[in-house]
């Protein structure tokens, strides 16, 4: 088969099912809390790919990596724990319409319980974001910018290192959802000066149910929990309680150590072909890909011309995306048909909903030519409607 | 997994040619339905009146599945007692659970048995048909 669906998940290497395997079969035990040896090497497995994340997207310490269930949660952390402190009436939270349902939800949820407005860049015709746009509505009143480092449906890469300078200028904290680009380039949270940064594992190689939330430290340090329990406490009173110190204050209960154990394994991989090869390789496919999807006539492709992550997306004439995909399974071929959890982009871009085939490191072009083909074959099957 | 199953010649039917596609201008009961997962809509408008379904529309969004099947089930429950076009709903859930069921009553909705071969698209072709029961529980309740 031809799987062209790893925007929504990649594929796990062997080495990352070995790894998780590994962990349960030798070193299975709770983490920060047994004497026995057991539990020391589990807490040495799972603080080991904290560290491996610090220095995968570069930030200054490990107490800057917070463990969690993927980017939602880590985005719904930021909203719920900083932005519902910081935010007032009369405040701004500014956005673009292209967001992730998970980078669109929790700050409609913060504007309402605090009052503040959402503010939307304009995005222009081709689906980029300009920093003239930008300025255009971030000002004084502006407490937090969030936006997608590369859009899950478009593809384009958003300069946020740019748009984070902007919302520092403001006195705004700049949060990056960092799903769609950890996985496919590398990344500088230094570098991009952002104040959080949110991925998931299983984008990246890595199993489900592990993401991570990068924050600055100040403003980690001076955020409260979101979930509290177990683990992430000092001391405990009958009537009052005080916190761990960063990162474990935001880790509540029994954490997630082999889905821990299986992201730094993940990021081993993927270190080791190295990602420069890799956003390499998924722009030559990304481009290869766009050529020939635009030699099918009545194709029609979304966002930019020019990628450089490897994922498009498109509407076969007036055939259903659905339609498009049930046919193209059938020829073993994974594509994503929907709205790809992007309602507000959907509207913008005038469809219902639009077909996407994404790429990863695993893929060739012989995978894009058998997509062209099948492609092809769907059009005949639906004769006229196209 | 045979694709034809999918699409037979009746489903791509009422796919291109569309019956009862249309809004009425009033005196209807109106269910809007979104299938969220994919971005499907339909917006049912039903008339009954003495317990009978005198007429019916929609309007709507989505693939070839969906909509021929809003088509066909409009065509099947125009005329029928709500009595009766409650026990249409719950032999089209047998249908797609792969029952072998009859429509005497409608027989192009037997084209859409091939859909229970093909999971993710259950939910597609039962669209209509959680807005007609929907719509006739409304009806009641008023």
């Amino acid at each position: 088969m031809v799987y062209l669906d790893s925007a929504a998940t990649s594929q796990k290497p062997r080495v990352v099912i070995e790894a998780l395997q590994h962990y349960y079969e030798f070193d299975n035990a709770n983490v920060h809390r047994g004497v026995h040896t057991l539990g020391s090497r589990a807490t040495d497995a799972y603080e080991g790919a904290r560290e491996k994340v610090a220095k995968f997207i570069h930030a200054k310490s490990t107490k800057e990596i917070i463990f969690t269930r993927g980017t939602t949660t880590a985005l719904n952390m930021v909203a719920a724990s900083y932005a519902r402190s910081v935010c007032k009436e009369g405040d701004e939270i500014v956005l673009t319409p292209m967001e992730h349902h998970s980078n669109l939800i929790p700050w409609q949820q913060v504007a309402k319980a605090t009052g503040a407005t959402l503010k939307y860049v304009t995005l222009q015709p081709d689906g980029t974001v300009t920093l003239p746009e930008v300025e255009k509505v971030v000002n004084s009143n502006t407490k937090v910018v969030s936006m997608a480092y590369v859009s899950n449906v478009m593809g384009v890469v958003n300069p946020v290192k740019e748009i984070a300078a902007i919302a520092h200028r403001h006195g705004a904290v700049m949060v990056v959802d960092g799903a769609q680009s950890t996985p496919h380039m590398k990344v500088d949270v230094q570098d991009l000066d952002c104040d959080f940064y949110a991925f998931s594992g299983h984008k990246m190689c890595g199993p489900t149910g592990i993401g991570v939330l990068y924050g600055k430290k100040a403003l980690l340090e001076s955020m409260e929990p979101v979930e509290f329990g177990g683990e992430m406490i000092d001391e405990v009173g009958l009537y009052d309680s005080n916190w761990k110190e960063l990162p474990w204050k935001f880790e509540g209960g029994t954490p997630i150590i082999a889905g821990a154990v299986g992201l730094g394994a993940a990021i081993d991989f993927l270190e080791e072909i190295g990602m420069n090869q890799i956003e390499e390789h998924e722009s030559k496919l990304a481009m290869y890909a766009m050529d020939r999807l635009s030699e099918i006539s009545g194709l029609k492709l979304y966002g930019p011309r020019d990628r450089k992550v490897g994922l498009v997306t498109f509407n076969l004439g007036e055939v259903h995306p659905h339609d498009v995909a049930t046919v193209l399974d059938a020829s073993g071929i994974a594509i994503r048909a929907g709205h790809h959890c992007c309602q507000p982009l959907m509207r913008w871009l005038e469809a219902s909903s639009t077909a996407r085939a994404s790429f990863y490191l695993y893929n060739t072009e012989q995978d894009v030519d058998r997509l062209i083909s099948a492609l092809i074959q769907t059009k005949e099957y639906f004769g006229d409607a196209t | 997994m045979q694709l034809d199953d999918l699409y037979r010649r009746v489903i791509m039917d009422h796919y291109k040619n569309p019956r009862n596609r249309g809004k009425f201008e009033d005196g209807a009961v109106t269910v809007d339905l979104n299938n969220p997962t994919c971005g499907d809509k339909i917006s049912l408008q039903l008339k009954v009146e003495d317990g009978i379904v005198k007429d019916c529309k929609y309007t709507g969004d989505g693939c070839s599945i969906s909509m021929s099947s809003a088509s066909m089930m409009t065509e099947a429950v125009k005329g029928k007692t709500v009595e009766e076009a409650q026990d249409l709903a719950l032999r089209f859930s047998s249908l797609m659970q792969g029952e072998d069921v009859q429509f005497d009553d409608y027989e192009d909705i037997e084209a859409l048995s091939g859909v229970n071969k093909f999971p993710a698209r259950i939910k597609c072709a039962t669209l209509a048909w959680n807005a007609l029961r929907k719509g006739i529980n409304e009806e009641e309740i008023h």
